[in-house]
């Protein structure tokens, strides 16, 4: 039977909510509004949410002083990039350890997610060494890989949760189809696996367009994404907050749109499996 | 063709031997059906045949040639499966048409064996159709028409009517019978249902443990039961089985006799109290609690109107009674 809801109880989880979301989103908000003031106002004490004095100069003078273009292309190239490539080595991955489990494929899973929990600059010298060796530092591709290694663990992950979901005759069916490995994947398996992919896909996406650790280290003009543009914007003459603002802003706001259009597909693939 | 031959076939998951070792010759165009209870290994040696799993050790022959480490593919099979196992995500059409386009088969041949298919199981007016949106009963018939498109050297079934309810099982049972009767090709069919067992094979194999207890024509198998299991497993209501001093009585460590094969009336050498009756109309059923035997069970006909507590006397029919030795298997 279905717990009943008093309209009092309702109200009062509303508010919650709200309040909560309200708490987590107050940032972005504050980041959004000091990027239309002006940098007195925007560092005015005590700090005002709202202003008098509402400009567009920030966004006019930080799309001269940049190639935002670049930058936005750069992330787009990273982001997507890194995922497709990490779709491609983890899809194969995930099957294998969905469907033809051995011993110690779960302490494989347990220890992939493990290099998650190690900070990422414990290898940063390391990699930046290989990286420079290899010639890859500043370039796409270089970046790429990093990003797709970085988040090869939550592809893999997320796509055997998923695929653990397909029943394994209906794969068994198409290999007495005639289907070899590969057709399997691509005919069966995937298509099946679709909306758990397109989950992981934008996941990822998001991922890879807001790390900044990597980016920043690991480039420095040429394949420099959205996120480097943000920090060469913190000066050391001195902090520009409305700039900042307004940098992160226009570093923010393709992934932000792209977020809010995807948000049911998001929320569908995280909470996948979580209730049966 | 279709003529199947497993030699000496051994299938162990760690230690555990599933199946110890088979023998085992199927003919060309034979309706087979393997029997037994759960766990018995029967879907194992299904999966064997398949390809689906490998063999521990052992030869396993399709038409003479080796395919022992061939892959499902190659094989030249075609399995139903329990759960259909049909693609969610395509139409009947694609679904039927599936093998044929992993085949390579121009589009044009794949649509005229579609609707071959299609006519044959009355799913022309499905094909656009997906799975989801189909009955359990059209779900198995798509299930069957992407194997038979396939022209396979045998087919597969493997408890393929579990799903279904119980008029439907019958339908399509016959249906299954029919199928094999208009393609005479080699069907190999897996069931718990003995008289799914009965009433499709041509020869049974009734499995326990792993190995075979008997292999043999329905009625060779009902008449003459190889061993204790085969003679409790095949038929339905069970054979009674007996031991004890009644048994002894006849040089035997158990002696069974089928409940159709017991009359009622006076003279019988057992007499016992009517416990339960079932009344279906065309049979009655009794379960009888006889006099320092136990409870038999009873096949009378309709008209009997026996109650519980009537005091009744029995009688096995004679040349029905079956004799079995101290290890199970029956004596001569």
């Amino acid at each position: 039977m279905a717990r009943a809801t008093s309209p009092r109880r309702k109200a009062l989880t509303t508010l919650a909510a709200w309040s909560v979301a309200l708490v987590i989103f107050f940032p972005v908000l504050w980041m959004i509004l000091t990027s239309f003031k002006t940098e007195p106002s925007a560092v005015a004490m005590p700090p005002q949410l709202f202003t008098a004095d509402w400009t567009l100069e920030n966004y006019a003078e930080v799309w001269q002083r940049s190639d935002y273009p670049r930058f936005f292309w750069n992330s787009v190239v990273l982001s997507l990039g890194s995922t497709l490539l990490g779709l491609a080595v983890a899809i194969p991955a995930a099957w294998a350890m969905a469907f033809v489990p051995g011993k110690k494929t779960k302490d494989l899973l347990m220890w992939m997610l493990s290099t998650k929990m190690m900070p990422a600059v414990a290898v940063m010298i390391p990699l930046y060494l290989v990286f420079l060796k290899l010639g890859l530092i500043d370039t796409r591709i270089g970046l790429v890989l990093a990003l797709m290694l970085m988040n090869l663990p939550i592809i893999v992950w997320m796509l055997y949760t998923y695929f653990k979901e397909i029943p394994a005759e209906i794969l068994e069916a198409a290999r007495m189809d005639g289907a070899g490995l590969f057709k399997e994947i691509v005919y069966v398996l995937t298509p099946m696996a679709l909306p758990g992919i397109a989950s992981t896909l934008l996941l990822n996406v998001i991922l890879a367009w807001n790390e900044a650790f990597w980016t920043i280290i690991l480039t420095t003009t040429k394949a420099a994404p959205l996120s480097a543009f943000i920090a060469s914007f913190s000066a050391p003459q001195g902090l520009f907050y409305a700039k900042l603002s307004a940098a992160s802003t226009m570093a923010i706001a393709p992934i932000l749109i792209l977020g809010w259009f995807s948000q049911k597909q998001l929320v569908r693939g995280l909470t996948f499996g979580a209730v049966k | 063709m279709g003529k199947i031959t497993l030699k000496h076939v051994n299938k162990s998951f760690g230690d555990v031997a599933v199946i110890p070792d088979i023998n085992l010759t199927i003919e060309n165009g034979e309706f087979v059906v393997f029997v037994g209870p759960s766990g018995c290994g029967k879907s194992t040696l299904l999966r064997l045949i398949a390809g689906l799993e490998d063999v521990s050790a052992g030869r396993i022959e399709i038409d003479g040639t080796d395919a022992t480490h061939l892959p499902p593919a190659k094989r030249g099979l075609a399995m139903v499966f329990q759960s259909y196992a049909l693609y969610p995500h395509m139409s009947v059409r694609k679904n039927i048409a599936f093998p044929l386009k992993m085949a390579g088969m121009s589009e044009a041949e794949q649509e005229k064996k579609v609707q071959n298919a299609a006519r044959i199981l009355n799913l022309t007016n499905y094909l656009d159709r997906r799975p989801g949106q189909l009955s359990g009963g059209q779900r198995q018939r798509v299930a069957i028409g992407r194997a038979i498109v396939r022209e396979p050297a045998a087919f597969l079934f493997d408890e393929p009517l579990s799903n279904l309810d119980a008029a439907l099982r019958v339908s399509m049972r016959q249906e299954i019978t029919e199928l094999h009767q208009s393609l005479k090709t080699t069907m190999i069919y897996v069931t718990h249902d003995q008289v799914e067992a009965m009433t499709m094979a041509d020869k049974i194999v009734v499995l326990n443990a792993g190995n075979i207890e008997q292999v043999g024509s329905p009625l060779e198998l009902y008449h003459h039961p190889a061993n204790v299991f085969v003679a409790g497993f095949i038929g339905s209501p069970k054979m009674n089985l007996i031991g004890g001093a009644e048994a002894a009585k006849h040089n035997a460590a158990t002696i069974g006799v089928r409940p159709e094969h017991i009359d009622i009336g006076e003279g019988g050498p057992w007499t016992g109290t009517v416990g339960l009756s079932e009344h279906l109309g065309s049979d009655t059923f009794l379960k009888v609690e006889v006099d320092n035997i136990g409870t038999l069970n009873v096949r009378a006909s309709g008209e009997v109107t026996l109650r519980h507590g009537d005091r009744i006397t029995l009688a096995p029919q004679a040349g029905r009674l079956h004799r079995f030795g101290a290890d199970g298997k029956a004596l001569a």
